[in-house]
């Protein structure tokens, strides 16, 4: 197959623009592109940051003074609930992500992200989530336990509302959105990148997201779980926190926290990469430190799955795991300084030089510091134990989260605006709006630590004057006010820039990374061709690649076939080794996120039977995104320019896809080890135990699940040699199928005749839980082999093409060992209570 | 700063300490307010000297990231550990005298108090303690979680339903102090406060007693 021969730059420009633009009109319903869906996703973030606010404001209305009776403590209590939620929920995260989506392509030299229609379902399960929320809450039936749902205030017997389930289940639906992002954005640094650009040449801020990606990953499935079982216990009686049968509301606290503080870091960090990619512009000095902050992300990353204990100092713990923990969460202070210091030292470096987005990050430095500062203090637990729970912590994770999430996030607006509208503003409200924003930031948040060592709780909806909090809660009010007129300030400015800024060139601060090799705005296609990176990523000319990548001289520099194509490099060396056709705009993902909507609401309205119809249309529609991808002839290399050539994705060893799924599974592996922590967890520290009955499960049915589950696996590698040998699998994929719905059989049949009432004690619950999981797995892996029957019968496999087959039987494989570990669980624990046969 | 600070006397503010434990941590703050101060200035001053001093080789980045980001948060923080992990063995210690034993039981909302010995004697959102005396509390819950706090006192310890937490405090003077449920408990959470009296040992035993003839306190 030839090369498709160069055209002119303008030539080249038209026919990439009619492939890759997102149709006008209805057609933006079915956008899946990386640049509209990162503003669609910026721009919800910041509508929910702004709802977010008025409920702050609301809070501060209602503290100002004593006695107050603007509101009482039922709609109080929704308040902050809500505050909290939509802040780290509905804004902190998707903020993240949509600056992700929308830059990460374009620093990576890439057209667009792996897997386009997963972020339009993501967005729109974002959007749904979201508005079920807000609905709630225009409806005064907004979750009200706090942001952190501590049981067994949010079970029923003290929450009988539907508030709880919103919260559940709606933050589930949103971290849906949330997982499908992280293993898009693992998936695109590791494999959609310029040639060239090898590991070690990565920009920072893809280091950063790789890290915050892996955290999400293995943080959101705790969470998930503990949802879940919430949920199950408000729904179905299933006693997981209820202490007087078992369960223990401390669960819920570690399953809540193993997520939740990563969270903070997870914020934080690619906060932490956009002023890693701000400041060398500035300092007109490459990063310096390069690989030592790499080593402290990484640092961070995993110590920040061992300090979830410190926000429960004070649950009873023995001293010397206090000391552990306190330990450990200073010890995380470290890599955060590295980085400060890291920074400081790049402009120490260079020739700094001072703007708009460096005012916004001296905002972050001073009110950073101050946030680690005390965040250090907290860790020491005498001092926690006085502080905990008051409006010092409210103080401090301020502190943390709008120095180290909002300023960097209003640099970064500032900074790179110009590259989405090609325009730049004369800044005549941007320092003003700062002043406001950090004067009256302060002006709340400072006193506030006093606040709180006088000894005022937080969640508190009124005080009594006696308490002499008064004067500085009325100037933390006064502080919050001021703030908010900053914002709104910085809204106008925004506007106005959108609105009136000057069309600028090329590259307006001199910035070195490849995102400003695109024009700007940027085409859909962002790069006319793909760049060889000969340096490290955020240090390279993009003036110069720009030239030539519009004028088609790098790679792709052509329309073929009417496809979406980027390429895939190899991890470590960032060799091209396949060319990855993306998706056409679709509505499909549209229709997907509704489907999955219906869902979660016929979970909220207890519609359970019912919740099978959308589930069954989401699955329906989910295996038919993929009518579209794959061929129906074996089509070997393709030309990719330079001389060079490379297997279409669904011909190659390791496409996305399969890294997808590999990575699916870390997070499904890491859902199943919290599963079994919980049920180790129950055993061994809830109360209420031994069980009144003990289950003594059946023996033979579990061995004959057991069996069942490794002959899926091996068939579903057997229908891959045979793929491999020419012949077809049909028939092992038919036996793999009927293994998995033999699996789901015989677990159903052990789940009825020993657990006939899993609501009797949390023994029986979470035996109940872990054979849930080992059927759903079945199931899924059922669905999975027959659909590998289906893409046979069109004709879209062959030992070439065996990339659905080779996925599938990542899920065989993984669903034998989880399985399998799975039924020794259920046997283990009756053991532990006495169930010996 | 001097007037904010002068408010500090409200009988809960965990800075106007009248017990051991309440002091050793209103020490360390005060201890950490400064070195927090002195590392604010510190790391401010590095940062404008970096802006307006920028290439001067005692602004090396080795020694920055070296310095500024390895050695000074490791000490500081080693220093704290060991000082806070100190403290923390201090208010554990064995006191000569036995302490006194007094069972809260928290529920919404509302406290409930059980003295030693003379089984039966309670009261309701009215604590009665020995000054010069260490109590020993053990906490639970009757439904959700709260948590028992005497800010001028010390620190404060969770009430969890199906679990028992104990906590040592003590009261060096005869005297009034607040007591406030700190953990979210629902709707009554803000109003779950409880009165603290500290007596003198031989006032206790006389309060505690009719305490348990008549049940005194509310409800
Ligand atoms: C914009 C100005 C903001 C103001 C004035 C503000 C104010 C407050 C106040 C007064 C509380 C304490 C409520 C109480 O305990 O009674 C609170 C709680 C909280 N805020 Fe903010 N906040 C702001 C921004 C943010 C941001 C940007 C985030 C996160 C990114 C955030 C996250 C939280 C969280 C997680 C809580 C705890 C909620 C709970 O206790 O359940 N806030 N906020
Ligand atoms: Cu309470
Ligand atoms: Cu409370």
């Amino acid at each position: 197959m030839d090369q498709p021969s160069p055209s002119s730059p303008i030539k080249l420009h038209h026919d990439l623009q009619a492939i890759w633009d997102t149709k006008p009109g209805w057609g933006r319903l079915s956008a899946v592109n990386h640049t509209v869906l990162g503003k669609r996703f910026i721009i919800a973030a910041f509508v929910f940051f702004a709802i977010g606010g008025v409920l702050a404001m609301l809070i501060r209305a209602q503290l100002a003074t004593p006695r107050s009776a603007f509101v009482g403590p039922d709609i109080y209590n929704q308040l902050f609930t809500m505050h909290g939620t939509v802040m780290m929920f509905l804004f902190a995260i998707p903020m993240f992500e949509g600056f992700a989506i929308y830059l990460l392509p374009k620093m990576l030299g890439a057209r667009d992200m792996a897997f386009p229609r997963l972020t339009a379902y993501g967005f729109w399960c974002y959007v749904f989530g979201g508005s079920i929320l807000i609905a709630a809450l225009l409806l005064g039936v907004a979750p009200d336990s706090g942001w952190f749902m501590y049981t067994p205030l949010s079970s029923s017997t003290y929450s009988p509302g539907i508030n709880a389930d919103i919260w559940l289940l709606g933050i589930t639906f949103v971290e849906i959105s949330a997982l499908s992002a992280a293993i898009e954005i693992t998936v695109s640094i590791l494999k959609l990148r310029a040639p060239g650009m090898s590991i070690d040449r990565l920009p920072i801020m893809a280091w950063y997201l790789l890290v915050t990606a892996l955290m999400m990953l293995f943080g959101f499935p705790p969470l998930i779980l503990g949802s879940i079982l919430l949920e199950l216990e408000r729904a179905f009686d299933l006693p997981f926190f209820d202490p007087v049968r078992g369960g223990d509301s401390l669960l819920w606290q570690h399953l809540f926290w193993l997520f939740g503080h990563p969270e903070v870091y997870i914020i934080f960090l690619p906060a932490a990469g956009a002023i890693s990619m701000m400041i060398p512009t500035f300092a007109r000095h490459p990063l310096v430190g390069y690989r030592a902050i790499i080593a402290a992300i990484i640092a961070v990353g995993f110590l920040s799955f061992g300090l979830w204990v410190h926000h429960m100092f004070a649950i009873g713990i023995p001293h010397l795991a206090l000391a552990f923990f306190s330990a450990a969460s200073g010890l995380v202070a470290i890599p955060t300084g590295l980085q400060i210091f890291a920074w400081i030292a790049t402009l120490a470096s260079g020739r700094p030089r001072f703007d708009v987005p460096m005012l916004y990050l001296a905002g972050f430095f001073v009110i950073f510091v101050i946030g680690g500062l005390t965040g250090v203090m907290l860790a020491m637990v005498p001092f926690n134990l006085q502080a905990h729970d008051t409006h010092f912590v409210v103080a401090h994770l301020h502190y943390v989260l709008v120095g180290g999430f909002v300023f960097p996030m209003l640099a970064a607006a500032y900074y790179w605006l110009p590259h989405i509208t090609g325009r730049v503003s004369d800044h005549k409200l941007s320092v003003p709006a700062f002043w406001l924003i950090f004067g009256g930031f302060n002006m709340t948040f400072f006193l506030m630590h006093l606040t709180g060592l006088l000894g005022m709780p937080r969640r508190i909806a009124s005080y009594p004057p006696e308490a002499k909090w008064e004067w500085l809660n009325l100037l933390s009010s006064v502080g919050s006010f001021l703030m908010a007129i900053g914002f709104a300030l910085f809204v106008v400015d925004i506007i106005l820039q959108v609105r009136f800024g000057k069309a600028f060139r090329r590259n307006p601060w001199g910035a070195r990374s490849l995102e400003w090799a695109t024009p700007t705005p940027p085409p859909a296609y962002a790069f006319a061709s793909l760049p060889r990176v000969q340096s490290r990523a955020d240090w390279l000319d993009p003036e110069d690649h720009a030239v030539k990548l519009a004028a088609g001289r790098g790679y792709l520099g052509f329309a073929r076939y009417g496809w979406m194509e980027t390429l895939g490099v190899g991890m470590i060396e960032g060799e091209p080794d396949q060319v990855i056709v993306l998706p056409k705009p679709t509505i499909l993902p549209l229709w997907t996120g509704l489907a999955t909507g219906a869902i979660v609401l016929c979970l909220l309205f207890k519609a359970y039977w019912l919740a099978l119809l959308p589930l069954a249309i989401t699955v329906t529609l989910l295996l038919s995104w993929t009518r579209t991808t794959g061929a129906q002839s074996d089509l070997g290399p393709l030309p990719i320019g330079h001389g060079q050539s490379a297997a279409v994705h669904w011909e190659a060893e390791r496409p996305p896809s399969w890294w997808a799924m590999v990575f699916t599974l870390g997070a499904d592996a890491t859902f199943f080890a919290s599963l079994l922590f919980g049920c180790v967890f129950l055993a061994l520290i809830a109360p209420a135990w031994p069980p009144p009955v003990v289950v003594s499960p059946s023996y033979g049915l579990l061995a004959l699940a057991a069996l069942l589950m490794i002959a899926a696996a091996i068939y579903g590698r057997l229908a891959l040699r045979d793929l491999a040998r020419t012949r077809s699998p049909s028939a092992w994929l038919g036996l793999c199928a009927l293994s998995h719905a033999g699996v789901c059989a015989v677990v159903a049949a052990v789940i009825a005749s020993d657990i006939p009432d899993p609501t009797l004690h949390a023994h029986h619950a979470t035996l109940f839980a872990i054979l849930g999981y080992a059927f759903l797995h079945s199931g899924v892996g059922c669905i999975l082999a027959l659909y590998g029957v289906q893409r046979q019968r069109h004709g879209k496999l062959s030992a070439l093409r065996s990339l659905d087959l080779r996925i599938g039987s990542l899920w065989h494989d993984y669903a034998a060992v989880a399985g399998v570990v799975a039924l020794l669980a259920v046997v283990a624990l009756c053991w532990s209570v006495g169930g010996r046969p | 700063m001097v007037l904010l600070l002068s408010a500090c006397a409200g009988d809960l503010s965990a800075l106007d300490a009248a017990g051991p434990n309440a002091r050793n941590v209103a020490n360390l703050w005060w201890i950490m307010v400064a070195g927090s101060a002195a590392i604010f200035v510190l790391v401010g001053a590095i940062l404008c000297l970096s802006f307006t001093q920028p290439g001067r080789h005692w602004l090396s980045a080795r020694w920055l990231i070296v310095g500024g980001g390895l050695v000074m948060p490791s000490a500081v923080i080693a220093a704290l550990v060991a000082t806070s992990f100190a403290l923390g063995e201090r208010l554990l210690v064995h006191a000569e005298q036995a302490p006194v034993r007094i069972e809260a039981t928290a529920r919404q909302w509302q406290w409930e108090f059980r003295y030693p010995g003379s089984d039966g004697a309670l009261s309701f959102n009215e604590l009665h303690i020995p000054a010069g005396r260490p109590v020993d509390f053990t906490v639970t819950s009757g439904d959700v979680i709260h948590s028992f706090w005497i800010p001028r006192l010390g620190g404060k310890i969770d009430a969890i339903p199906g679990h028992t937490n104990t906590i040592r405090l003590l009261a060096e003077k005869p005297g009034h102090y607040g007591g406030i449920c700190a953990e979210f408990c629902g709707e009554g959470h803000a109003v779950m406060r409880f009165a603290v009296e500290a007596h003198e040992p031989q006032r206790f035993t006389e309060i505690v007693d009719p305490l348990n003839a008549s049940g005194a306190g509310q409800q």
